[in-house]
Parts: C-alpha cells; sequence; structure tokens
C-alpha cells in the first residue's frame, strides 16, 4: 500500500474495498474504510416518534458514523487482534508491569449476571452477594498486608496512590500540621509518584539511590523536617531490590510526624510472604489488575484499592461497607470528612470478582508460593545471563523483576532500544526499557511465576545469542529491527509533530461505498 | 496449583543455577522480623469446581436487573450489548495485552484506539478524543483542571443539575477549594447557573440530559460562557442520548466528558466503565490520558502509536497534566466494536427506540394516582414526585420483584425537597408489560 504525504494510503484497498495483505499477516484498513453509514450489524424496529419530548434540541448536524454487518465487525476486529502481541500468545517480560496469566474462571465469574448485571444504585437489599464479595476482598486485602482498612474504589492504581496520598492529608490536616507540604520521593520512584504529590500541591523533595540501588535511611533522615508530611517509597523497588532499612525508614518517618505511603506495584513478589503492615507502612495501593491477575485489556481497566493503617483508616472515603442490623450497609456518604469520594459509584466491581476468584483458586499457600516462584524466576534469569549482561546493583538478590543496565552494548552501535527491537524478531514482548530512570539504558525483566523453566531457559538463550551478536559487530541485525512485526519501526517524532488524533475523510477519495 | 508451572524438582535445580541454598536465600534483604513471621488466617487453594461454587452462590444472592422490571440509571444505564461484543473482547490478543508500549507488536490495540478517538469526535462533534479515562466522574474532574490550566483562572461553576457522585468527585479533586460554587440542585426544571459567570471563571460545568433527566440548553451556555472569557464543559451521562441529541460541539461547547458505559458496556455493579472525553484542536497538549496517533513505519506504511506523551507523567513527572497512567482499553474496544455494529443506522436506531419507551413510560406514570412526571423534556430519563418517601417505596417495590428507579435521597441526603422524588429510566430493553408491572404496582402502593 503506498502512502501520500500525510501517511494516508492511497490507491486500492482503502475506499471500502477488502483488506490488503493475507489472513494470516493482516493489513487491516480503519473502520471508516470498509464501513458504510448504512451498515448495521444490529437490528433494531424502527419507531416513529410522533411527537418527541427533546424541547427543541434534536441533532441536525451530521454523525457521519460508518457501520459494519456483524460478520464484516467478526473480521475486522479478528484481523486487528492478530496485530497484537499478548500474555496468551507468548512471554511478556515487562518489568514492573507483572503480566502474568490471565484464568479464565476469573472471566466467566464477572460475567454471572448476579455481578455483571447489577447496578450501583438498585436497592442495596437487592445487592448483599456483592457486598459480601466486597467484604471478603477487603478481608483477604486487610489480612495479607496487615492493614486495618481498605478503600476498594480507587480505578487504577495510580487513581489508589491519589487516594493514599489524599487520606494523608486529610490526616495531617486533622493533627492540625497543614503546614506540612513537603513529600519525600526517591529518585527510582515510578514517574506517577512525584505527579500524585505534586497534583496535591505537595512540593517534591527528591531522595538519591545509594550506589547499591535501595534507598538509605540516613538519607531520609536529613531530608526529614517538621514541613514533611510523607515518604512515597516503592517497596520492592523499581530496581527490583527489596529495600532493607525499610523498618528504620518508617519509624524515622513516623519519629517526625510524617507518614510512610508505600507504592504497591510490586506486591506480587511478596504476597503471602511479607506483610507490608509489619513493616510499618500507612497506606499502599494494590493493582489488583497486576496482582491478582484480572487482565490488562490493552491499557485497562486497572483497579487500586488501598490498605490504609489505623491512623489512616478514619480518612477512609466513601463508599464503604459494613455490618449493620438487616444484613450488610452501604456507606456512601461521610458527614464531616474532606475525603469524600473519588468517583461516581463503587470502583472496579468486575475486577473485584476476577480478584477474589483468583485469591480463592490459590489460596494463602498459593499466593506466597505464587511471589516465590516470581522471585525464583528473576533470580534464575539473573543468574544465566549476568556473565553477558550488566547487573548495576549486584549486592542483593533480586526480587521479582532483573535489572540490567546498557555497558554490556558500549562501542557496539547498538542502543537499548535497537536490542529490544531485536528481541521482538526472536518472538518476545520487550522488557521495559529506561526504566528506572536511576539507570543508564535500564533494561528491567519480569518474567512472573506464570513462566515454566522451559520458557525461561529459550528467553535465556536468546537474550545470551543476542548480546553476543551485538558485541560481535551484527549491528544491523538491531538497528533494522524488529523486520517480522506487523510493522516496522514507527515514525514517533512525526506523531507528535504532526499530530493525527482521528480518521478524515480524504479530500481526493470517494466517500466509502456511496 | 494449577496456575504454578514448576514442579519441586525444577525449582531446586533452578536454585542450584543460582547458587541458592533456599527459597529463603532469595528474601535474605527482608528484615527477619518481617519475612513469613505470621499465620494468614486465609483458605488454601481450593480446586476450579469449588471455587465456582463459592462465586455463584455469592452472584445468587443478588437481585440482577434481567430478573424483572427494571427502571435503575441515574449515571448507569442498562442496554443490550450485542453477542459479538463479548465474543471479541474475549479474544486473548485483546484481553491479555498490555499498554501499546512497543506500537510495532501492538497495532491491533493501536489501530482501535485511533478508531474509537474517531468514533467520540464524531458523536460529540468534537475535533479530538483521547484514549479515554476512568470513568465520566473522574473525567469531570480532570475536565475542570483541564480548564483552569487553558484559561489560567480559578473559578469553577458546576450546575446543580450535575450528577452528585460527579460533583463529589470534583471537590475532592480539588480539595474543597474555595473557587468551587456548586449549584443547588433543581429538579424542577432550569437552573440559573448563566448568573453565576463572571470574568474570574474558568469554567462552567453543565450536564445535559442533567440528573433529573431534564434537557439543558447547551448553546445558551456556551454563549454566556464565551461572553466573560470561560469554558463550557458538557457532561453526559447517558452517551446513547447523542444518536438523537444535537451535539455539544456543534453548539459551542469546548470540552465534552461522557460516560461510556452505555455502550458496549455491561452495568458491573458500577464498574469497569469508560470516561470519553474530546475537546477542540487547540486544547490537546492540555487535555489529560493517553492519545493514540497515526504515522508512518520505517517502510512507509501507515501504522499507530500512543503520542504526546511529553504531557503526561511518565516524562514530566511532578509537572505532568495529570497522574494518569492508564487508559480503559478494553472498555474502550467493548464501545468501539458496538459503536462499529450500531453504525449511523443503529445509533440513531438506539437512541430513538430509548426515547420512545421513555414516553411511553412517561405517560404511563402520569396516569397512577399520587405520581407527578416533573419533566417537560427529557431523553430516556425523568424524575416523578410521589405522594411519599421514595426510599421506603422503592424498597417495598423491589420486594415485589420491580427495581422501581433511583430515590433522589439517596444521593443527596438530608435534603427534604428531594424526599419524594424517583429518577427512572427507559432503555430500548423496557418492555409495555415492564411498565404495566410498575403502575401497577405504584397504583397499590401509593393507594
Amino acid at each position: 500500500m503506498s502512502m501520500n504525504n500525510q501517511g494516508r494510503p492511497t490507491g486500492v484497498g482503502t475506499a471500502g474495498t477488502s483488506a490488503s495483505g493475507s489472513a494470516l499477516l493482516p493489513d487491516e484498513p480503519l473502520l471508516f474504510e470498509i464501513g458504510d453509514t448504512e451498515h448495521s450489524g444490529v437490528d433494531l424496529p424502527e419507531v416513529k416518534l410522533a411527537a418527541d419530548r427533546l424541547g427543541g434540541f434534536a441533532r441536525k448536524s451530521k454523525l457521519d458514523l460508518a457501520g459494519l454487518t456483524e460478520p464484516e465487525a467478526m473480521r475486522h476486529y479478528v484481523r486487528l487482534s492478530r496485530l497484537n502481541h499478548s500474555i496468551d500468545s507468548g512471554m511478556y517480560p515487562l518489568g514492573s508491569c507483572t503480566m502474568k496469566h490471565n484464568p479464565r474462571l476469573n472471566e466467566k465469574m464477572a460475567r454471572l449476571p448476579g455481578f455483571a448485571d447489577i447496578h450501583p444504585l438498585q436497592p442495596v437489599s437487592t445487592v448483599q452477594g456483592a457486598l459480601e464479595l466486597m467484604n471478603q476482598l477487603s478481608y483477604w486485602l486487610m489480612t495479607l498486608t496487615n492493614t486495618a482498612a481498605v478503600a476498594l474504589s480507587p480505578k487504577a492504581g495510580a487513581h489508589g496512590e491519589l487516594l493514599g496520598m489524599m487520606a494523608i492529608k486529610a490526616a495531617q490536616e486533622a493533627k492540625g500540621e497543614a503546614h506540612r507540604t513537603i513529600v519525600l520521593v526517591p529518585e527510582s520512584a515510578h514517574g506517577t509518584n512525584p505527579a500524585t504529590a505534586a497534583f496535591l500541591g505537595y512540593t517534591v523533595k527528591p531522595i538519591p539511590a545509594r550506589t547499591d540501588g535501595t534507598v538509605d535511611v540516613q538519607a531520609v533522615k536529613d531530608a526529614l523536617s517538621p514541613e514533611v508530611a510523607a515518604i512515597m517509597l516503592t517497596n520492592p523497588n523499581t530496581c527490583g531490590l527489596f529495600e532493607p532499612q525499610v523498618i528504620e525508614i518508617a519509624q524515622a518517618v513516623h519519629d517526625a510526624g510524617a507518614f510512610f505511603y508505600c507504592d504497591g506495584a510490586n506486591f506480587n513478589a511478596i504476597m503471602g510472604v511479607v506483610r507490608p503492615g509489619d513493616l510499618g507502612i500507612d497506606a499502599m495501593h494494590i493493582n489488583l489488575h497486576k496482582t491478582f491477575s484480572t487482565p490488562h485489556g490493552g491499557g485497562g481497566p486497572g483497579a487500586g484499592p488501598v490498605v490504609l493503617s489505623e491512623a489512616l483508616a478514619p480518612f477512609a472515603p466513601v463508599p464503604f461497607v459494613r455490618k449493620g442490623t438487616e444484613g450488610l450497609e452501604f456507606v456512601e456518604h461521610i458527614e464531616g470528612n474532606a475525603l469524600g469520594r473519588v468517583t461516581a459509584f463503587h470502583g472496579q466491581m468486575g475486577m473485584y470478582v476476577r480478584a477474589l476468584t483468583y485469591m480463592l483458586s490459590h489460596g494463602a499457600d498459593g499466593l506466597a508460593q505464587a511471589a516465590q516462584d516470581a522471585v525464583l524466576n528473576a533470580n534464575y534469569v539473573k543468574a544465566r545471563l549476568q556473565h553477558l549482561f550488566s547487573v548495576p546493583f549486584p549486592d542483593y538478590p533480586t526480587m521479582h523483576e532483573a535489572l540490567f543496565d546498557d555497558s554490556f552494548l558500549k562501542g557496539t552501535d547498538v542502543t537499548t532500544l535497537d536490542f529490544a527491537k531485536a528481541l521482538i524478531d526472536e518472538g518476545f514482548h520487550p522488557m521495559t526499557m529506561y526504566f528506572p530512570l536511576v539507570v543508564h539504558g535500564a533494561m528491567l525483566i519480569e518474567p512472573t511465576e506464570s513462566e515454566s523453566k522451559q520458557t525461561l531457559d529459550r528467553f535465556c538463550d536468546v537474550m545470551a545469542e543476542l548480546a553476543t551478536e551485538a558485541k560481535s559487530g551484527n549491528a544491523e541485525r538491531f538497528t533494522a529491527a524488529p523486520m517480522k512485526a506487523p510493522r516496522r519501526r514507527l515514525d514517533e517524532t512525526r506523531a507528535a509533530r504532526q499530530p493525527i488524533l482521528k480518521w478524515e475523510q480524504p479530500a481526493d477519495l470517494p466517500k466509502a461505498a456511496e | 496449583m494449577r496456575y504454578l508451572p514448576h514442579s519441586d524438582h525444577e525449582r531446586a535445580d533452578m536454585l542450584g543455577v543460582i547458587g541458592a541454598s533456599d527459597i529463603d536465600a532469595l528474601f535474605s534483604a527482608v528484615p527477619k522480623s518481617a519475612l513469613k513471621s505470621f499465620e494468614l488466617d486465609l483458605p488454601a487453594h481450593s480446586p476450579e469446581f469449588l471455587v465456582e461454587a463459592h462465586m455463584r452462590a455469592l452472584a445468587n444472592q443478588n437481585h440482577a436487573a434481567g430478573d424483572g422490571p427494571f427502571f435503575v440509571g441515574a449515571g448507569a444505564y442498562r442496554h443490550h450489548v450485542p453477542a459479538t461484543v463479548d465474543h471479541l473482547i474475549q479474544r486473548s490478543e485483546w484481553l491479555t495485552a498490555y499498554t501499546p508500549y512497543q506500537p510495532e507488536i501492538s497495532q491491533g490495540t493501536l489501530q482501535m484506539l485511533f478508531e474509537f478517538q474517531t468514533q467520540v469526535a464524531k458523536i460529540t462533534g468534537m475535533d479530538v478524543a483521547n484514549a479515554s479515562l476512568y470513568d465520566g466522574s473522574t473525567g469531570t474532574a480532570e475536565a475542570v483542571l483541564m480548564a483552569r490550566r487553558l484559561t489560567r483562572r480559578n473559578k469553577i461553576v458546576l450546575s446543580g443539575g450535575l450528577h452528585p457522585h460527579y460533583r463529589d468527585v470534583v471537590k475532592a479533586y480539588l480539595k474543597d477549594d474555595p473557587h468551587l460554587e456548586c449549584l443547588s440542585p433543581s429538579p424542577e426544571g432550569q437552573g440559573d447557573i448563566l448568573d453565576h459567570i463572571d470574568s474570574d471563571t474558568a469554567a462552567i460545568v453543565i450536564q445535559t440530559p442533567d440528573f433529573y433527566g431534564h434537557l439543558r440548553n447547551v448553546e445558551a451556555a456556551a454563549e454566556a460562557a464565551h461572553a466573560k472569557g470561560a469554558l463550557l464543559i458538557v457532561v453526559i451521562t447517558e452517551v446513547v442520548s447523542l444518536g438523537l441529541l444535537e451535539a455539544p460541539g456543534a453548539l459551542g461547547a469546548d470540552i465534552v466528558v461522557a460516560e461510556g458505559q452505555s455502550i458496549g458496556n455491561a452495568l458491573n455493579f458500577g464498574g469497569p466503565y469508560l470516561g470519553l472525553m474530546a475537546t477542540k484542536k487547540e486544547f490537546i497538549r492540555q487535555m489529560p490520558g493517553r492519545l493514540c496517533g497515526e504515522t508512518v513505519d520505517a517502510d512507509g506504511n501507515r501504522g499507530f502509536v500512543l503520542t504526546l506523551s511529553t504531557r503526561e507523567q511518565h516524562i514530566r513527572r511532578e509537572k505532568a497534566t495529570s497522574n494518569i497512567c492508564t487508559n480503559s482499553g478494553l472498555c474502550a474496544l467493548a464501545f468501539s466494536i458496538h459503536m462499529g455494529l450500531l453504525g449511523e443506522a443503529g445509533f440513531v436506531r438506539l437512541a430513538r427506540l430509548n426515547h420512545a419507551n421513555a414516553i411511553l413510560l412517561a405517560d404511563a406514570l402520569e396516569g397512577v394516582p399520587g405520581v407527578t412526571v416533573l419533566n417537560k423534556t427529557f431523553f430516556n430519563e425523568m424524575t416523578i414526585r410521589v405522594t411519599q418517601p421514595a426510599a421506603a417505596l422503592v424498597e417495598r417495590l423491589a420486594q415485589r420483584g420491580i427495581l422501581a428507579g433511583v430515590p433522589a435521597g439517596r444521593l443527596l441526603p438530608g435534603d427534604p425537597e428531594v424526599e419524594n422524588l424517583i429518577i427512572l429510566a427507559a432503555t430500548e430493553l423496557t418492555t409495555e408489560g415492564d411498565i404495566a408491572a410498575l403502575c401497577a404496582a405504584l397504583t397499590e402502593e401509593l393507594a
């Protein structure tokens, strides 16, 4: 297919004809190029509106929405789906993202009408099973973390982070300490941490990492002052390391009158093995979509419940479930608490169902085994590759992700990005690159507990072969990669400089199927 | 354990390669006092059939919307989702993919997002849309913050017709900022938001159809806002209404936020839902959330990437436009497939069907002694006043198997003015039999 200078297809196969490419390597036109405003895949009765009640606000402008019949839609979306890598089609070792197996039982349960077909505002007496489910999920989360309360409603990890920090802010204000305006954030933190703190009006004060990749309790003590409201620490951290001084850090933070927010994105490494409450955390979000296997769906939806310590429990937002005289009650409004509500309705019920199903399937023993296997797998990858790749922080065993830097590529004309793209040609989704920021050319590999030894061995063999090849001077294999993907390297600069964010009818082409 | 691939023998082999004596050696950085220092009061792993039985028992304690006449709306709507939608979104390559960080092997998700953005822009009548936000309520809060960045002004005025939960979310995001003005709900009709715009106003927020189902005059609001240099944010909780109502973009809206759940997504007890946001071209760099853009690859073929990420937290950290680092990808896919199946013809028909059923409902309710329909205009939702407290009445109807709507007091507790109000919605799934059953039960209960 040829392209004009707007990056639009020209010529055959673009104006309502069938897809180019073969069924096995589809080159799928846009919905608007194959659809038609008169096609529909839904049969609905036509109704005559003798007199509408729209008060003169009826639509006059054109919708111009392309439609597909059911077979056309089926083929369009099946063909598009084939252009995606997914955890079910191959290893997805994205560090800090936890791409683990998604059991289909979870999907089946989430689709039971008693969960999927209930309305958030139907009478509470008619949804007692849903409240009981929320209650059980809360119990699991509080037990696994040894915390006093949980707020289920946040819609994603970063949303939970926002809520947790809101609770901290509210608690500081309730203590008459609104003057605490600084939040300490280690340099290795997820980008959402400083963004969240800044969003709430805090000044972000970075804490440098030690040369061994962990946070130094002395650096935290030096940064603490009566103006500090909280520290936001990820544990295990984004270098894949458990913070060995976390208990001392928590103690120092509490002694200074501040709170300890823990980014729980990496809870997969320690669930059932270490309880964050025992470490002194005050608030921690838990990404249900990572740790408890609710599928990522190409970027969401997530779910980010926040567990809270005794000190923060009174500042939990609405809604929450509590035992009442006639079954479970829903508290949907708070009197006199500034925090209120962070989303309409009750949060990601669909994810609660999946997460609880996963928890019951694993049990306490299985969750601990999963965490241990995730850690085992990461250490195995590290052990197999450390002679060829450079390990920036070798002092501690890694947790559930193995971190390498790009110093092994020095003098090869191959960049970290090139290396990652070469992995695509070998059938693997690349690892996380250029994160964490504290390491130059970081490569963060998270195999998770889902990968068998056989898959790990194949991955390590490929990684080793690529490293050897890069060092031998064959840069072309890397700089030209990927060759075997649905697309070669994409021009991201052009996309940002001349944004094309929606399809427009090309002026020089006849309208599709008219 | 069915999800874990290793045998004990393999584990031992791997520990040997690592050079660790046992698994605990890999947790050596954990303080001794915290490692496995507890007994969890939780059950052990369970076979699939027992887990399924447990979950089914919980599900069976709920009254599903499909179990009887159902009129509950107020921000979440029960529509029919074609079987094709749920089948397609469960394909592994959609369901178990991650954020498209490697665009060369994520073109399916990226092209779908580009198509989704186009659909949202078309139905709202705006220049551009993002790749979705968590839901309509958080989207409204983000829109308010976006308007402040764009205008460098502080005052925000929320219409009384805005969904009370949405108002509460904006309040939480703005931390009860004194420049936030929340007008009182006005169940009887148009509010007076236009009198509250001044030269300090960043934006006014109106919802149409509003919380009580009334349609609002978007054009008048846009003119009044623009006359003072303020922006107009239009919120839509029932996106099906756009099949019949004029697009807010055509009437002068600056930012449109909608809850997209109605198309392709089940009720799910409140989530996961789908936030839609669309705006004018000149505002895209202040729009939060992900954006998918078209580009070309090294061979000159059309392809798609996530773009303009310099606004986002993973680049700008504490200077980011928002802390969001996800979208509702799978819900957006469901929306896009359903919208693709509907097409122009189907979307308009669906909207007409909803409106027609709502007219039937309104007319039938008018005939029930003790019921007054407050709406002169509506799309598929309306508010009635009854002669006794609404919450108890709705509860009694529920005991008779009829989910009659939302007592307004559930969302506005302590407001005596709304104590006798019920908000009811009809959709394409509402039958004449449902309406007759509701009216008969209401007649008896109100007698």
